[in-house]
C-alpha cells in the first residue's frame, strides 16, 4: 500500500503540496488528476524518493520513503516501475539496452534477461523493434519501451507520468489498453496521473483530483462522474468557466 | 546594491554546499566498484583516445614555438644549448600539463557537463535512479576514474611529442646538432620534473570531471540550462586548473 500522510512541500517560495492524505491500496489503480502544474508529477516522485517532503511522509508497504538510507531505498525502488511523462529513455542505448538496464541491476543470468526484454516487448507490441534506438521511434512508441521498462522489472507498484500526454487519441487509447493489460498481466498496484479524462476513466478503479495542493475529492468512476463539487465538475467537463 | 550582494553570497555559499553534498556522495559511490568498474573502460576511451589528437596538435606547434623563442632569446648571449633545457622543462614542468589541462577542460569538461546536463533535464537521471542506481556510480565515479588515469597519459604523450618537434625545429631551423639538444635536455633534468608534470596532470584531469558531472548533475530549465551548464564547466575548471598549478608549485617545487 502507498500511503501520503499529511505530505507538504514547497519550492522556494512556491506551495505545491499542502497537506495530502491519501491511501492507495493494494492491487488498485488510481487515476490522479488535475490542472497542469498542481503537483501530480511531484507526488509521484515522493513516492520513489526522487523528492523528500517538507513535512508529512510517503509510505510504501508501510516503509516512510524520506527517512530510508541509500541502500534501503535501492531495495525499495526495485520494487516499484517508473514510467516518466517523455519516457527518460537513455539516447545512447537501443531499445533492448534500455528495457534491461533495470534487470541487469538485479543481477539476472543474462538468459532471464533476455527472456523478460523480450517478453516486456511483446507486451507493448514493440517485438522486433529490440535494436532500435530511441531516436528512431515515435512518441508513442518511445512511451510504450518506457512502459515495458518498467514492467519488465515485475514490480508491484507502476507509477505512470501523463502516459498518453502528446499523443494522438488512437495510440492514447492503445496506451490506456496496454496499462490494463499490465495490470491483468502484473497485478500491480498503479498510480495514473493524467489529465485526460477518458484515459482516467479507463484505467482507474478510482480517481483522485488534486487542487491546489490537497485532495480535492477521491471516489470511483461512477462517483467522480456524478460528482457535485463544482471544481471537480468543472474540471471532468473540461469547461472554461 | 545590498540586497543584491546578499543574494550573490548566499547564492555562492549555496553552490559550495551543493558542491560539499557532491563529493560527499561521490566518496560514497566509489565504493560501488561493481557499478563504475565496467564503465570507466568506456569512458577511458572517450576521455583518453579521443582526446589524444587535440593534445598533440596543440603540444607539436608549442614544441616548435618554444625553441624559436629559446633561441631568440638566448642569441649572442647564452649558449644554443640552452635551447634543449627551456625545451624540455618548459614542456614537462607547465606547458604540457597546463595547455593541455586547459585544452581538454573545453573539450572533456564541456562534454560531460552537456551529457549529463541534458540526462538531467530529460529525467535520465531520475530513470536511472528509480531504476535503482546511483547516478554517481553510475555516471560520475566512472568519468573522474577515466579523467584521472587518462590525463598523465595523454599529458606524457604531448610532452614527448612537444620534446620531439622543439628537437626537429633545432635541427632544421636552428642549425643545433642533436647532440646539443640532448645536452641542454639532459643538463638540469631530475626525475621530479617527470612526476611533477603527470602528477599535476592527474589533478587537472580528475578536477575537470569532477567539475564537469558536478554541473551538468545540477543542471535545470532545459536547453538554455544546458548551455549554462557547459559553459559554467568550462569557465571553473580553466580558473582551478590555473589554481592548482600555482598550489602545486608552491608546495612542491
Amino acid at each position: 500500500m502507498i500511503k501520503f500522510q499529511d505530505v507538504h512541500k514547497a519550492f522556494g517560495t512556491q506551495r505545491v503540496l499542502d497537506g495530502i492524505t491519501l491511501d492507495v491500496r493494494d492491487g488498485e489503480t488510481l487515476a490522479l488528476i488535475g490542472y497542469s502544474g498542481t503537483g501530480k508529477s511531484v507526488m509521484l516522485k515522493h513516492v520513489v524518493g526522487l523528492i523528500e517532503p517538507d513535512t508529512g511522509e510517503v509510505y510504501v508497504d508501510d516503509l516512510p520513503v524520506s527517512t530510508l538510507d541509500r541502500a534501503a531505498l535501492t531495495t525499495l525502488r526495485q520494487e516499484i516501475g517508473y514510467v516518466f511523462q517523455a519516457a527518460a529513455l537513455f539516447d545512447s542505448m537501443s531499445v533492448a539496452d534500455n528495457v534491461a538496464l533495470g534487470l541487469r541491476r538485479r543481477h539476472l543470468a543474462d538468459d532471464e534477461i533476455q527472456e523478460r526484454v523480450h517478453e516486456a516487448l511483446a507486451l507493448v507490441d514493440l517485438t522486433g523493434r529490440d535494436a532500435a534506438f530511441p531516436a528512431e521511434l515515435s512518441g508513442g512508441m518511445r512511451k510504450r519501451v518506457g512502459i515495458a521498462r518498467a514492467i519488465a522489472l515485475r514490480p508491484r507498484y507502476i507509477l505512470y507520468d501523463e502516459p498518453t500526454t502528446g499523443l494522438d487519441p488512437v495510440t492514447s487509447a492503445v496506451i490506456d489498453q496496454l496499462m490494463i493489460r499490465t495490470r491483468e498481466h502484473t497485478g500491480a498496484t498503479a498510480i495514473v496521473v493524467t489529465h485526460d479524462m477518458r484515459s482516467a476513466y479507463a484505467v482507474g478503479d478510482r480517481i483522485a483530483m488534486l487542487y491546489e495542493g490537497r485532495i480535492r475529492q477521491v471516489g470511483t468512476v461512477e462517483e467522480i462522474q456524478r460528482t457535485e463539487d463544482a471544481v471537480v465538475r468543472q474540471f471532468i467537463e473540461g469547461r472554461p468557466e | 546594491m545590498i540586497r543584491a550582494v546578499g543574494r550573490r553570497a548566499v547564492a555562492a555559499v549555496q553552490t559550495v554546499g551543493r558542491f560539499g553534498h557532491f563529493l560527499q556522495d561521490f566518496a560514497r559511490a566509489v565504493t560501488d566498484v561493481g557499478t563504475w568498474g565496467r564503465l570507466t573502460v568506456v569512458q577511458m576511451r572517450r576521455v583518453g583516445v579521443d582526446s589524444l589528437p587535440v593534445a598533440l596538435f596543440i603540444a607539436a606547434f608549442t614544441g616548435v614555438v618554444l625553441a624559436l623563442q629559446a633561441s631568440y632569446t638566448f642569441k649572442g648571449t647564452v649558449p644554443l644549448y640552452f635551447v634543449g633545457t627551456l625545451v624540455g622543462k618548459s614542456m614537462m614542468l607547465e606547458l604540457g600539463p597546463v595547455l593541455v589541462g586547459l585544452a581538454l577542460a573545453g573539450r572533456v569538461g564541456a562534454s560531460m557537463a552537456a551529457e549529463l546536463g541534458t540526462m538531467k533535464v530529460t529525467e535520465q537521471v531520475d530513470a536511472l535512479e528509480t531504476l535503482a542506481y546511483n547516478p554517481q556510480s553510475y555516471l560520475v565515479v566512472p568519468r573522474v576514474v577515466a579523467a584521472t588515469v587518462m590525463f598523465p597519459l595523454i599529458v606524457g604523450c604531448a610532452i614527448s611529442v612537444g620534446l620531439a618537434t622543439g628537437w626537429l625545429t633545432s635541427l632544421a631551423l636552428l642549425q643545433l646538432s642533436t647532440v646539443d639538444f640532448i645536452k641542454g635536455l639532459k643538463l638540469f633534468y631530475v626525475f621530479k620534473d617527470t612526476w611533477y608534470g603527470l602528477f599535476k596532470s592527474a589533478s587537472f584531469g580528475c578536477t575537470i570531471a569532477l567539475v564537469g558531472c558536478g554541473v551538468g548533475l545540477g543542471t535545470r530549465g532545459g536547453a538554455e540550462g544546458v548551455g549554462r551548464s557547459t559553459t559554467q564547466a568550462v569557465v571553473y575548471s580553466a580558473v582551478l586548473i590555473l589554481v592548482l598549478d600555482a598550489f602545486w608549485a608552491v608546495v612542491i617545487l
